[in-house]
């Protein structure tokens, strides 16, 4: 009863975007940023009284590491009729990534180990600059942006991480890093581009949780 | 020994040149030939008068090698007089200092120009309008066989200037290519400027470009949306549409490719003006977009017409108005293919084929539905790096990749349309 859909063609595409989204949120850190090498499939299932159902087989790399890549299956699933809630996406991911726990206990340390709160703005710049220091917390506002995606995925959207307007840290007494995220996120089927507020806290164990995220507020 | 003639010959204090004076203003430089040991000595005695400021360029060492010597304005008659009074053989061998040195910075400084103008615009880089502009100059400059045409004017009173590749002829069939209609896709912009400096050098060398300038003409309007690129720079670098103001509105601007008069008002466009996909008030009211319309139709023998986006890595053909596929479908997917294939061929970067409405998105209003359905067969959208990695804040070190992969897909293109044209 599923539909064999095109990988080229939008409907699997968006699918997907939402899947990596929530990928990136469940999965990402300052040293990794998983992203989609190839769609390599994708069947449909309308579902009655639920929704619209997408079965996926991705092909995903980390940017950090392109030689390798991992296979991923996704289902996505869409609720019938539903703007506000989030599709519900479940993930296998076949085979090893590359492990950043070296990478994580770095970043992690030199950033308890400032004496300033971070702060940082436009990354990239506008001509695609990201400076080497800044590209962990680019990794983390894929994290923070994926699951922004994630939760506001539907059928007729897409979205992509434009830039990190504004990224400050904030000091917390337990153990948790705490990034306070301004992000710009493409749509690409209203091509509008949204500002979103979004919280971050990450710590090397217990990965990404995003505690509060809102669209900006109009003339932010 | 001191000769007292030398000596008396120049007691005279200098004349005092004011402050202002250039140090080589009529300095002299002179060529004196000893003939014996005699005319050596009383040379170097010269060279000992420090008052005298004299220059040797060639210090007197032996009777048989030449004395050259710089002598300022001012002791330029008495030490004549001296040789001339010793017997001593002299020629000027430069009347006027100054004027060498004129002409030589005059030189130098043509050379550095030419340097600047050949080699200096850096294709790998994002630059500004003004940049590109004069680049467009220089490259029209610099090959016969381009030319800067102004096809109309921007809302904001910019010029929109169009290369035109003409080897000749009166009309021949001609090949449209535009970028930066969406003026934050910078990648297209700095992509179709490469593209234009890479046909005008390889035209006589490269056979497959040769072969095509030979029989059709190009028309590249690098920078399709000037005030939209300008306001890239200078204010919000994730700008979209045109600038033009919006009667009852406090928005401002018009998406240019939801503007034509194809399908225009139809799905996959807003009528919001404070939308980013707001088809404007009516088809072709922007002016970025009347005047290519117009030109194209006075024109009235183009043969393809060719825009370039990003981000996507899509290569697409119409129609995005509407889903059904266009009478050429096969001819347009096969050669489409054949298209990424040659992108894919150079770096690994794959692009998707299909029409836009199955691809991207419904959209109404677009350049190439226009274009096709005004008998252009030929019509294709690129959608050029990334896939969502950076989009369009795509790193300038991507520039020329993309750029070349983009080139091999116009070029096969580009060959398919001159054979079917000729």
């Amino acid at each position: 009863r599923a539909m064999e859909l095109p990988p080229g063609h939008f409907p699997a595409a968006r699918a997907a975007a939402a899947a990596v989204g929530y990928l990136r949120y469940l999965r990402g850190g300052p040293g990794s940023g998983l992203q989609l090498r190839q769609l390599r499939r994708a069947r449909r299932q309308d579902i009655d009284g639920v929704g619209h159902k997408y079965y996926l087989e991705l092909e995903l790399e980390d940017v950090l590491d392109k030689d390798r890549t991992v296979s991923c299956t996704a289902e996505v699933l869409y609720h019938l009729g539903s703007n506000t809630s989030a599709p519900d996406v479940q993930l296998t991911v076949q085979g090893e990534l590359r492990s950043t726990e070296e990478a994580d206990k770095e970043f992690y340390n030199r950033i308890r180990s400032l004496e300033k709160e971070f702060v940082a703005e436009n990354i990239p710049d506008s001509h695609g600059n990201v400076p080497p220091e800044l590209e962990p917390i680019h990794l983390l506002a894929w994290a923070a942006s994926g699951y922004v995606i994630w939760q506001n995925s539907m059928e007729n959207t897409k979205f992509h991480l434009a830039q990190v307007k504004h990224v400050k840290q904030v000091k917390r007494n337990d153990e948790d890093l705490q990034f306070d995220f301004v992000i710009l996120l493409h749509e690409m089927v209203s091509q509008e581009v949204l500002p979103w507020e979004v919280t971050l806290l990450w710590h090397p164990q217990r990965g990404a949780r995003v505690p509060q995220s809102r669209a900006a507020p109009a003339g932010s | 020994t001191i000769n007292p003639e030398l000596t008396n010959a120049f007691s005279q204090p200098l004349l005092s040149l004011p402050l202002t004076t250039p140090i080589s203003c009529r300095h002299q430089v002179l060529r004196i030939k000893t003939k014996n040991e005699e005319e050596v000595k009383q040379l170097q005695l010269l060279e000992s008068l420090e008052h005298l400021q004299l220059d040797f360029w060639i210090n007197p060492s032996a009777p048989a090698l030449p004395v050259d010597v710089r002598i300022p304005a001012a002791s330029v008659q008495a030490v004549k007089a001296f040789l001339e009074s010793q017997g001593i053989q002299y020629s000027i061998l430069i009347e006027d200092l100054q004027d060498v040195l004129d002409k030589e910075k005059q030189d130098m400084d043509e050379s550095a120009q030419r340097q600047r103008s050949t080699s200096s615009f850096d294709f790998g880089a994002y630059h500004t309008l003004e940049d590109i502009n004069a680049e467009l100059d220089h490259l029209a400059s610099e090959y016969s066989f381009v030319e800067k045409i102004q096809i109309g004017e921007s809302y904001e009173k910019r010029p929109l200037y169009v290369l035109k590749f003409s080897t000749g002829g009166s009309k021949r069939p001609a090949i449209w290519l535009d970028a930066g209609i969406h003026s934050r896709e910078w990648v297209t912009q700095a992509s179709a400027l490469w593209i234009a400096n890479k046909i005008a050098s390889d035209y006589g060398t490269d056979e497959s470009i040769t072969s095509l300038l030979d029989r059709m003409d190009l028309f590249l309007l690098p920078v399709a949306n000037p005030d939209g690129f300008v306001y890239t720079h200078t204010s919000n670098r994730m700008w979209r549409k045109t600038r033009s103001k919006i009667p009852g509105s406090v928005c401002v601007g018009v998406d240019p490719n939801r503007n034509w008069d194809a399908g225009f008002g139809g799905p996959g466009a807003s009528n919001n003006p404070c939308s980013e996909s707001y088809h404007g008030p009516s088809a072709n009211s922007e002016v970025e977009v009347k005047s290519v319309v117009d030109f194209i139709k006075n024109h009235g023998n183009f043969k393809a017409f060719l825009t370039l986006h990003s981000y996507s890595q899509l290569l697409m053909y119409p129609y995005g108005y509407k889903c059904t596929r266009p009478d050429d479908y096969a001819e347009l997917e096969s050669l489409g293919r054949a298209a990424a294939s040659s992108i894919r061929s150079l770096y690994g970067t794959t692009f998707q084929v299909g029409t836009i409405c199955k691809t991207i998105y419904q959209a109404s209003g677009g350049s190439i539905d226009w274009s096709y359905d005004n008998g252009i067969k030929y019509s294709y959208a690129f959608e050029l790096r990334d896939t969502g990695r950076y989009g369009f804040l795509l790193p300038a070190n991507q520039i020329l990749p993309a750029a070349k992969e983009t080139w091999l897909g116009l070029k096969k293109i580009m060959e398919h349309v001159r054979d079917k044209s000729s």
